[in-house]
């Protein structure tokens, strides 16, 4: 039954090979996305920490930048 | 009528629904891999090689929707002077580009058993490969350009040159002798596919959709923060 499975009539590493290839081009898609994003928010945090109080509320009045900080504080717990 | 091109809208969204939509690819993929691998039955004529149009199929669709897609927003880049759009279209080419490759790849295995040979300068086949070029230089343009307008025009300026070669690739089969047989699916039409293979299929394309999507909204939230750290520079 596995062998089968595995042999597919002798076209298996035709088969295979073309679903392993795509899940691997998707999975190494998925990673180096991830972690631009991480690296991104990671600067963005450190920035946004080395701003001092009057720049922080300025900051703070932007919508956008209230998400990404909320975000930023969800992904890490 | 583009607050839905908002980038603060999108964000709000993106940075959201990401998890949700990350859940969601994988439980349609497995069923998808499940129906395609194990449950849809053999073709008569190709034995199990047909299961290779489960991935090649709509890696092919995706690559050319996403493109034409980009080739809306480069128009509207210039007509509408949105400056968003660069930014949607910059988000989706990665996605597009891995499709293309998938569907190239994919195709070369797939045509061993069935033509017995790895590559033919087909028109499908070459046609597909010029888009991958155009997906590769719309994506290096963005590397090697250091002047954001510049870069804007001449990204947008290679999407909407390429964009001659999507009817191309479309209709190849129907305006030369090709390798690649005519249309299976179509719209106007009765579908030539039976139900077996029709639903895989269709299972195959919304994950690849999903994927798609997933991909997308990480690059645009990464696009945008991008932005915001250079806004804090100013401040």
């Amino acid at each position: 039954m596995i062998n089968e499975i595995i042999s597919m009539n002798g076209y298996g590493p035709y088969v295979w090979s073309a679903f392993v290839f795509t899940l691997s081009s998707f999975a190494s898609l998925y990673l180096i996305t991830k972690l631009q994003l991480l690296k991104e928010q990671k600067r963005y945090i450190a920035k946004f920490g080395s701003l001092n109080e009057s720049k922080t509320a300025v900051a703070r009045e932007q919508k956008i930048n209230k998400e990404i900080l909320l975000n930023t504080v969800i992904t890490k717990i | 009528m583009f607050n839905f091109f908002k980038a603060g809208k999108i964000f709000e969204i993106s940075s959201r629904s990401t998890k949700y939509i990350f859940f969601l690819f994988i439980i349609v993929l497995t069923i998808g891999l499940t129906e395609a691998l194990f449950l849809s039955p053999e073709d008569y004529k190709q034995s199990h090689s047909v299961r290779i149009m489960y991935v090649h199929v709509p890696a092919a669709w995706m690559a050319l929707g996403i493109f034409s897609m980009m080739t809306f927003l480069s128009v509207g880049t210039f007509v509408f002077k949105n400056k968003n759009f660069f930014l949607i279209s910059k988000s989706l080419a990665p996605s597009g580009f891995i499709f293309n490759i998938v569907a190239l790849i994919t195709g070369s295995i797939w045509g061993k058993p069935t033509w017995g040979t790895w590559w033919a300068w087909d028109a499908r086949i070459t046609s597909m490969l010029i888009l991958a070029l155009f997906y590769f230089m719309y994506l290096l343009s963005w590397r090697i350009i250091e002047n954001k307008s510049n870069a804007i025009k001449i990204s947008s300026l290679i999407i909407i040159v390429g964009a001659i070669n999507v009817p191309i690739i479309k209709f190849s089969v129907n305006w030369w002798n090709t390798l690649h047989q005519g249309p299976s699916l179509k719209i106007m039409s009765d579908t030539t596919i039976h139900s077996s293979m029709l639903i895989p299929l269709g299972i195959m394309t919304a994950a690849f959709a999903l994927f798609s999507l997933l991909i997308f909204l990480m690059k645009f939230n990464t696009e945008m923060i991008r932005i915001k750290n250079k806004g804090l520079d100013r401040l």
